[in-house]
């Protein structure tokens, strides 16, 4: 059981929708979870380790940033008591006025971070969910990503850095499951960071928060408690600018990010059994900028590749995976690039399951492609 | 000497003796503004107003120069060098001179795109504006912000987004508070941009948290192509941060704007959060260049605006009939101002733009890849910043 005591009795503040996302009860987080999570047990950082889920990483990591730097400011719906996904507990109680709600209304906590981070504060905000970050649209797309450029380098924002839970977590419907990155990618100047379990996000907040320029970091919120890992205590900061070869292997290279990396290393084990297939799975970690050298060296190698996501096909980010690939490694092609995604319908709430790329859509893609 | 020669020749031409002249020669002057409206608020600041000689001068000098800028700015968009968008701020001056006058060092601006007069104001020269316009290397932004983006020290900017700037400037005072800077902020915006939602989220956030934000709504009486009366249900817009104090003030005239900023300073930083001031006032231009504003309103009503209300022509009336300044002095100035901006215009069309390699720079703080994705397969433009930031 992963909440203390205190934390229930929070959680009892939180509104009944809430209360179905983070049961406090019960050891089923989730009414349906469709995948099997993998610990990153490879980790390079050392020193001492503790067993955290996602959340418990990322709280770990605000707590190490807003001691570290005293400008630091973090702001957002709820975050006083914690937060609905408990991401913030206890900073209130340690870092006093430095932590504190804001009124429900995203744009406002949008342009209202890039002036403080304008004004040399660090600014750490939080969206509650990220299909709640599009009133913050015009804010991001051209004040925050745009700040650095048109002014000749004179004024920047980027000590702004924005966190939201995103991703389907079973039974979120339409407006607490989607996956935004896209929209973001689509703007020079935003950085759009997503990570895959506790350690990754630690370390890829903490560079998330530290580095020059705006920056977008998107929690899948499935693993704020399915993940858990032995994640080092101390302070540390992950490459935002190097996609990670998560799995090595010859015949095909799996691409996801999030809470998909996972379900494609299930489905690079299920190829191995079922097809004797060796797969090589990579997590793209920064969606913007994104590491075109990783993937296509990869691809180069293997011939083939298959670009999963939970967001829906048309525009995804696959798509310039997908793209890139084929200009880049036209010839090393043995079959083109699958891309196994949501449907282009909205984000579904009875049809989850259905609608998710999920172990059994991604491994027929990638026998489809083995054959090709 | 020189200036005290002349100034009896004037006297003296007019049949008054030299004793007499130097009697009226005053070195400050009273005058008395247009009641100010109060929202919420007990008092307001005294519609008595004083201006030493030195300070008349240099606001003359001020407001002249905008106008004189942005006829600039409207001629070489006609020329076609300017192009793009251009928003002129004439009819306006005595918004930003009158603000401008009652600024601390430690206090901010953050403008939309109306940003020329405050980029000068803010300590931008001409040329720096003027360049800026026509997109050569001597331009505030080097060229490559164009009309609506400009910066100085303390300047935010120029933001092209009607109404986006406001929730920045509330988060740069909330930031001066955090810092303990003493300073203020001062987000303005327009009567069109008093409509949009983000304003009423930082009304909100600013008078929860006692911001030092001053809202300015400069209220020219069009947003865009349509009458403040057409777009808003309340045209009181002082009132309409309802539970956020608010005060109006004759944005035509530099002394009343100049002793309401000075008020909203001393309520921002005295701990009671924020204020909304309007200043009402008028565009003689069209919203931009593609509007000839005169399509919504008569030829007409902007000739008697002119006539009765202009900034420039009633400071200068006041100042004169009160024997503060000279009309030789005045004209003095005029011309300065006119070299000046003529000079600037000249090297504003004969600058070079920004090598190409430009193009590609800052971006990002630290780009990934040495060159910019997919700029030209024949010669790749690298990465790079110009730096350093000065706000950070």
């Amino acid at each position: 059981m992963i909440l203390s005591k205190t934390n229930r009795i929070s959680l009892h503040k939180v509104s009944n929708f809430f209360r179905l996302i983070l049961p406090a009860e019960s050891q089923n987080i989730c009414r349906h979870v469709h995948f099997k999570y993998y610990p990153d047990t490879t980790s390079k950082i050392k020193g001492e380790t503790k067993e955290m889920n996602m959340f418990q990483a990322i709280n770990n990591a605000l707590h190490l940033y807003m001691e570290k730097d005293e400008t630091s400011i973090m702001f957002g719906e709820d975050v006083e008591f914690g937060g609905v996904f408990r991401c913030s507990m206890g900073l209130k109680d340690r870092f006093g006025s430095r932590i504190f709600n804001t009124p429900l209304c995203e744009q406002g906590i949008a342009g209202f971070g890039i002036g403080a981070a304008a004004n040399d504060v660090t600014a750490i905000a939080e969206i509650q969910f990220a299909d709640y970050i599009y009133p913050a649209f015009d804010q991001l797309v051209n004040e925050a990503a745009k700040y650095r450029y048109r002014s000749g380098d004179q004024f920047n924002c980027g000590k702004l850095t924005v966190r939201a839970p995103c991703g389907a977590v079973g039974h979120g419907g339409l407006y607490h499951s989607q996956s935004p990155e896209a929209f973001f990618a689509h703007a020079p100047g935003l950085r759009v960071v997503i990570p895959r379990g506790p350690i990754q996000a630690k370390g890829l907040l903490l560079s998330s928060i530290e580095v020059e320029d705006p920056t977008i970091f998107f929690e899948p919120k499935i693993l704020y408690r399915t993940a858990s890992e032995q994640v080092p205590v101390e302070y540390y900061k992950l490459p935002l600018e190097k996609a990670e070869i998560v799995r090595e292997g010859t015949d095909i290279t799996l691409i996801a990010w999030g809470t998909q990396v996972h379900v494609l290393l299930e489905v690079a084990d299920m190829a191995k059994e079922k097809l004797g297939v060796s797969c090589e799975v990579i997590d793209l970690r920064s969606i913007l900028p994104w590491d075109i050298e990783t993937i296509c060296k990869s691809v180069v190698k293997t011939g083939r590749a298959v670009v999963s996501h939970e967001a829906p096909l048309t525009q995804g980010f696959g798509a310039e995976i997908a793209a890139t690939i084929q200009e880049e490694c036209f010839l090393n092609l043995e079959a083109p690039v699958a891309r196994v995604t949501g449907w282009d319908t909205p984000f579904p709430y009875i049809h989850e399951k259905h609608y998710l790329p999920d172990k059994y859509r991604c491994f027929f893609a990638v026998e489809d492609t083995i054959k090709y | 000497m020189n200036m005290l020669m002349r100034f009896n020749k004037k006297f003296l031409d007019k049949g008054s003796n030299v004793c007499q002249s130097i009697k009226n020669y005053a070195s400050e002057a009273s005058f008395e503004t247009k009641p100010f409206r109060l929202h919420k608020l007990e008092s307001g600041p005294s519609t008595h107003v004083s201006v030493t000689k030195e300070d008349a001068l240099k606001y003359y000098k001020q407001l002249h120069t905008i106008r004189r800028m942005e006829t600039a700015a409207g001629n070489l968009y006609k020329e076609k060098i300017v192009r793009g968008f251009c928003h002129l701020y004439s009819g306006q001056e005595a918004c930003a001179v009158g603000m401008t006058a009652a600024l601390r060092p430690q206090d901010s601006v953050i403008t939309a795109y109306r940003a020329h007069g405050w980029t000068y104001l803010m300590g931008v020269t001409p040329l720096g504006v003027l360049a800026e316009l026509t997109g050569r290397q001597s331009g505030n932004a080097r060229g490559k912000g164009g009309s609506m983006h400009m910066y100085a020290r303390n300047f935010y900017g120029g933001n092209g987004i009607v109404g986006a700037q406001v929730p920045l400037g509330a988060g740069i005072a909330f930031a001066q508070k955090y810092q303990n800077t003493g300073g203020v902020c001062l987000a303005l915006y327009g009567d069109g941009a008093a409509n949009q939602g983000q304003i009423f989220e930082v009304y909100n956030m600013s008078k929860l948290w006692d911001v030092p934000c001053i809202f300015i709504c400069e209220n020219n009486g069009y947003g865009m192509g349509t009458s403040a009366e057409r777009a808003s249900a309340s045209t009181e817009y002082y009132t309409r941060g309802d539970y956020v104090p608010g005060i109006w003030v004759d944005g035509m005239d530099v002394l009343a704007v100049r002793e309401a900023t000075r008020f909203a300073i001393e309520h921002c930083t005295s701990g009671k959060g924020p204020l909304v001031m309007e200043t009402f006032t008028y565009r003689y231009s069209g919203h931009s260049m593609s509007d000839p504003g005169t399509s919504y309103r008569t030829r007409d009503e902007i000739q008697e605006v002119r006539q009765t209300r202009d900034p420039l022509t009633s400071f200068k009336e006041r100042i004169l009939n009160a024997n503060l300044v000279t009309a030789d002095e005045l004209k003095s100035i005029e011309a300065d101002i006119r070299k000046e901006i003529d000079d600037a215009v000249k090297i504003a069309k004969s600058d070079k733009e920004i090598d190409l390699h430009e193009l590609t720079t800052d971006v990002y703080a630290l780009n990934i890849d040495k060159e910019i994705r997919n700029t030209t397969p024949f010669k790749p433009l690298p990465a790079s910043n110009l730096g350093p930031a000065i706000n950070v």
